[in-house]
């Protein structure tokens, strides 16, 4: 039998919330559709780069070159790899645990695996997204006050567990 | 056609068909939030105090997962609603750095005290990050 993505009962929840908001008023049901209409006319262009960008990304970035440069890496490089590599990562974020353990094994320390994951957050591929909901502005600081955060929650790390607080 | 570049188009496709119930959910919702909720009750949860808003902002974002997009578009028309700049880009960054959901699975693989630790910080930095980022965009 095929396994149905628990997302589509989200979906569904909201369609019955729908149904039963119809029983109170049709007019109710019609203007939050018109609405929601309006924020899908609206994000459709922007999910077009997105997917392009997403395409690119996907073609160009090896997770296995990823771990390479992030073992291997030395001194402020390191720092360097762990953003970039955080940034370039794409997929759920658990596909990445199994790499990060080891990593982990391999001598890198929760430092650098701190600032990688603290860069997932920033993805290339919803930058347009991005700047169409905050703006040009917002996008740019956001990501450089996240970069230098990353980097200074990294730094902690590497210090916590060089003084043993982490075993 | 390139066997690497048909693997990207699917990986693509897949990772954004994969965030369309969810956006499709959350995009109703907000139809649904925006003719039922009064606008007055924004105000109230949210206090209009920089701090507060922003620690509201990220135990919210902290508490929901999924696709960062749809943290975008949820911030985006809270944005509309009023709600400030630092609460909402605190929710953003915790949405995305703060794993509650996730948490079991990297307390297993990379350590209790690690995970417990890195998403107590992460939860911080969300709102200093915030803070921040409110202040230079004011300047800008």
């Amino acid at each position: 039998m095929m396994e149905i993505n628990k997302s589509w009962y989200f979906l569904f929840v909201v369609v019955l919330l729908y149904v039963v908001t119809g029983f109170f008023g049709l007019n109710i049901v019609l203007s939050s559709l018109e609405f929601a209409w309006k924020i899908v006319v609206n994000i459709i262009p922007v999910f077009v780069v997105v997917f392009v960008v997403m395409l690119l990304v996907n073609y160009y970035v090896d997770p296995k070159t990823v771990s390479k440069y992030l073992g291997k890496s030395s001194g402020w490089k390191r720092w360097f790899f762990a953003v970039v590599g955080g940034i370039i990562s794409t997929g759920p974020i658990y596909m990445w645990y199994p790499m990060l353990k080891e990593l982990k094994e391999r001598g890198v320390n929760y430092g650098f695996i701190s600032t990688f994951l603290y860069n997932r957050a920033i993805k290339p591929a919803l930058i347009p997204l991005m700047i169409y909901y905050f703006g040009l502005n917002f996008t740019i600081i956001l990501t450089f006050v996240m970069i230098v955060m990353s980097v200074i929650q990294g730094f902690i790390f590497e210090k916590l567990e060089e003084g043993g607080e982490l075993r | 056609m390139n066997e690497k570049f048909k693997d990207s188009v699917v990986k693509s496709s897949r990772s954004l068909g994969n965030s369309v119930p969810v956006l499709a959910g959350v995009v109703l919702l907000v139809g649904l939030a925006n003719t039922l909720v009064p606008k007055s009750l924004y105000r109230m949860v949210f206090s209009r105090n920089f701090l507060l808003d922003s620690f509201i902002g990220s135990g919210l974002g902290s508490v929901l997962a999924g696709n960062p997009v749809t943290s975008y578009v949820l911030g985006g028309e809270f944005l509309k609603e009023g709600i400030s700049l630092v609460a909402v880009t605190a929710f953003l960054v915790s949405w995305v750095t703060v794993g509650l959901v996730q948490l079991p699975a990297e307390s297993f693989l990379l350590g209790k005290k690690f995970a417990i630790l890195r998403n107590i910080m992460s939860f911080m930095f969300s709102i200093i990050v915030a803070i921040i980022t409110a202040f230079l965009v004011g300047l800008v």
